[in-house]
């Protein structure tokens, strides 16, 4: 049933690099993350590269296969023909460590920078949540932290200066996951557009495409997100209702 | 002993010179976008600036790119909603200019055809993992999104949105009025389903829109205090998932239903009447 499969594996550190062929062996139910093991078990045993589960649970084995940003452990070997060249390359938007492993650092410095829930008033204890309430921010809790959404975004990975001044779609969810929570009292909307860049996304929905766990970013996220925006601060009907005190509009919430 | 430190790793990304890896057909689907695009603009263009072959006395058929029309030069029954525009003006004036630029508008304006025009026409990007090969991608710093002018104005989407309700209201009198038999009372054509189909998939397009989503009930924090609200939001949500679908169905029986009308008008063939 095995075969002998040709790939082609990005091996460096520091950006310094290229992509090293490799004949190896393939069985039958294997996974991507399989063959890259049973590399660093025969010929390339120097071979670095991150993962936990081979479950697609943890969002360690992040990678891009055929230039596709995907999980190793959740791409199946028979997707590919046995003739096909399998490129393996580390994931392009963040600095790399050594070959498949890169630091995801930029991530946990811009989780960081979203005020976090504020129950406001209620004690410990006292907060009720209907399903249909929970159901919403469920889908977003799905993530697994594996990046490849913020990989895939153009918005940085064509554009380095802009990881200054853009969260990526993950974080831009979680921004939208607290703003609709039925018991945050903050208002992050101000802070999405000039802090986290949500203006830079142009919806083209890469971010989508590639989650592996198939959260809905861009449409159930993202768009919500930017029309909460617009409300707050483009519509000029809204603008108005302030003005003529109609609508009440509270304190923006500064950046964590 | 000896303590020796390993300098941490410079913070570099991997060099890879291929532009991309991806070794399946990503170019098709902005190929394929950009030439049905182009090809719909350019019959959109002809046929509203035609000033001709827009009307079927016989059967009250009006083409939905004239509609509602309201240029003096358009027949008295053709024109319900009033004519207050001089005729002569010049070519490229729509008989229905009071509705094809907010149209246009809604369409330019609406999340899916950006998406769809940003990767065909502006290649930011054309497709995932594929670069960004817009002139902006050689000077740093000059991509933004739509922070700035003009692009911020796609921010305006809600309000076109509104006026696109307005005008599908117009064309669901059209398609009223289609009713028409040749004797001058109830009537039913092929033309008559092909003027429905269109109007309800227009409905479709319109009510499955991500500003109408948040209206409905998008914007609430809780669901649970909203029931009404929470209903309405979920049904819109049921169509919104084909928001994308919807709005390239309605692009091509848009210019099916404007073509029936005019091969009718001009007499090409004349219309396949089921009743009266
Ligand atoms: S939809 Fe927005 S956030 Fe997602 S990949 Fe595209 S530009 Fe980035
Ligand atoms: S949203 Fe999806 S792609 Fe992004 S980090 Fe979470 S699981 Fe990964
Ligand atoms: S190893 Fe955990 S997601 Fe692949
Ligand atoms: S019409 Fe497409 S999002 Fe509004």
């Amino acid at each position: 049933m095995g075969y002998k499969a040709k790939f082609r594996v990005w091996r460096g550190d520091a950006g310094e690099g290229e992509l090293k062929d490799y004949t190896v062996e393939v069985n039958e139910g294997e996974v991507v993350l399989d063959v890259i093991h049973r590399l660093q078990a025969t010929e390339a045993p120097d071979l670095a590269v991150r993962w936990n589960c081979k479950a697609g649970k943890c969002g360690s084995c992040s990678a891009e296969i055929n230039g596709r940003p995907r999980l190793m452990c959740m791409t199946r070997m028979s997707t590919f023909a046995e003739d096909e060249t399998v490129t393996v390359t580390p994931m392009r938007t963040f600095p790399v460590i050594r070959d498949l492993v890169t630091d995801v650092s930029y991530n946990y410095e811009k989780a960081r920078e979203i005020p976090a829930f504020d129950g406001g008033d209620v004690k410990p204890g006292e907060f009720r949540m209907q399903q249909v309430d929970v159901e919403r921010s469920q889908e977003f809790r799905k993530c697994i932290e594996c990046f490849l959404c913020n990989n895939t975004c153009h918005v940085i990975r064509d554009h380095e200066e802009n990881k200054e001044h853009f969260s990526g779609p993950r974080f831009l969810m979680r921004v939208a996951e607290l703003e609709m929570h039925p018991a945050d009292v903050q208002d992050r909307r101000q802070i999405a557009q000039d802090d986290f860049g949500l203006g830079y996304c142009n919806i083209t929905k890469c971010c989508t495409e590639v989650c592996p766990e198939h959260i809905k970013i861009t449409d159930n996220a993202l768009i919500p997100m930017k029309e909460r925006v617009v409300g707050r601060r483009y519509d000029p009907l809204v603008w108005l209702g302030s003005k003529i005190g109609v609508v009440k509009r509270g304190k923006s919430t500064p950046k964590a | 002993m000896t303590q020796t430190t390993v300098d941490a790793p410079a913070k570099d990304r991997a060099r890879i010179p291929a532009r991309t890896l991806r070794t399946d057909r990503w170019w098709s689907y902005p190929l394929t976008t950009f030439i049905v695009f182009t090809a719909w603009v350019i019959y959109a263009t002809v046929r509203s600036m035609m000033g001709s072959s827009f009307w079927v006395e016989k059967y009250h058929y009006l083409t939905p790119f004239y509609s509602p029309c309201v240029s003096k030069a358009c027949p008295a029954d053709a024109a319900d909603f009033g004519r207050f525009v001089p005729d002569h003006l010049p070519f490229f004036i729509p008989y229905a200019l009071i509705s094809l630029p907010f149209l246009l508008g809604f369409r330019l304006t609406c999340y899916y055809y950006r998406k769809a025009y940003y990767r065909s026409f502006w290649l930011t990007p054309s497709a995932c993992a594929v670069p960004d090969k817009s002139p902006v991608r050689k000077t740093p710093g000059r991509y933004s999104g739509e922070t700035r002018f003009p692009l911020i104005l796609q921010n305006a989407h809600r309000y076109f949105w509104v006026i696109a309700a307005l005008i599908s209201i117009v064309n669901t009198w059209d398609a009223i009025n289609a009713f028409h038999g040749e004797d001058g009372g109830f009537g039913i054509g092929l033309g008559t389903i092909i003027l429905w189909v269109n109007v309800i998939l227009l409905w479709g397009y319109t009510l499955s829109c991500h500003s109408c989503r948040h209206v409905m009930g998008g914007r609430l924090k809780s669901f649970s205090k909203h029931p009404v609200r929470y209903w309405l939001w979920t049904q819109i949500s049921r169509l919104n998932t084909r928001h994308g679908q919807f709005a390239l169905i309605t692009l091509g029986t848009l210019a099916l239903t404007d073509a029936y009308v005019a091969l009718v008008a001009h007499g090409s063939f004349s219309d396949l009447r089921l009743f009266n």
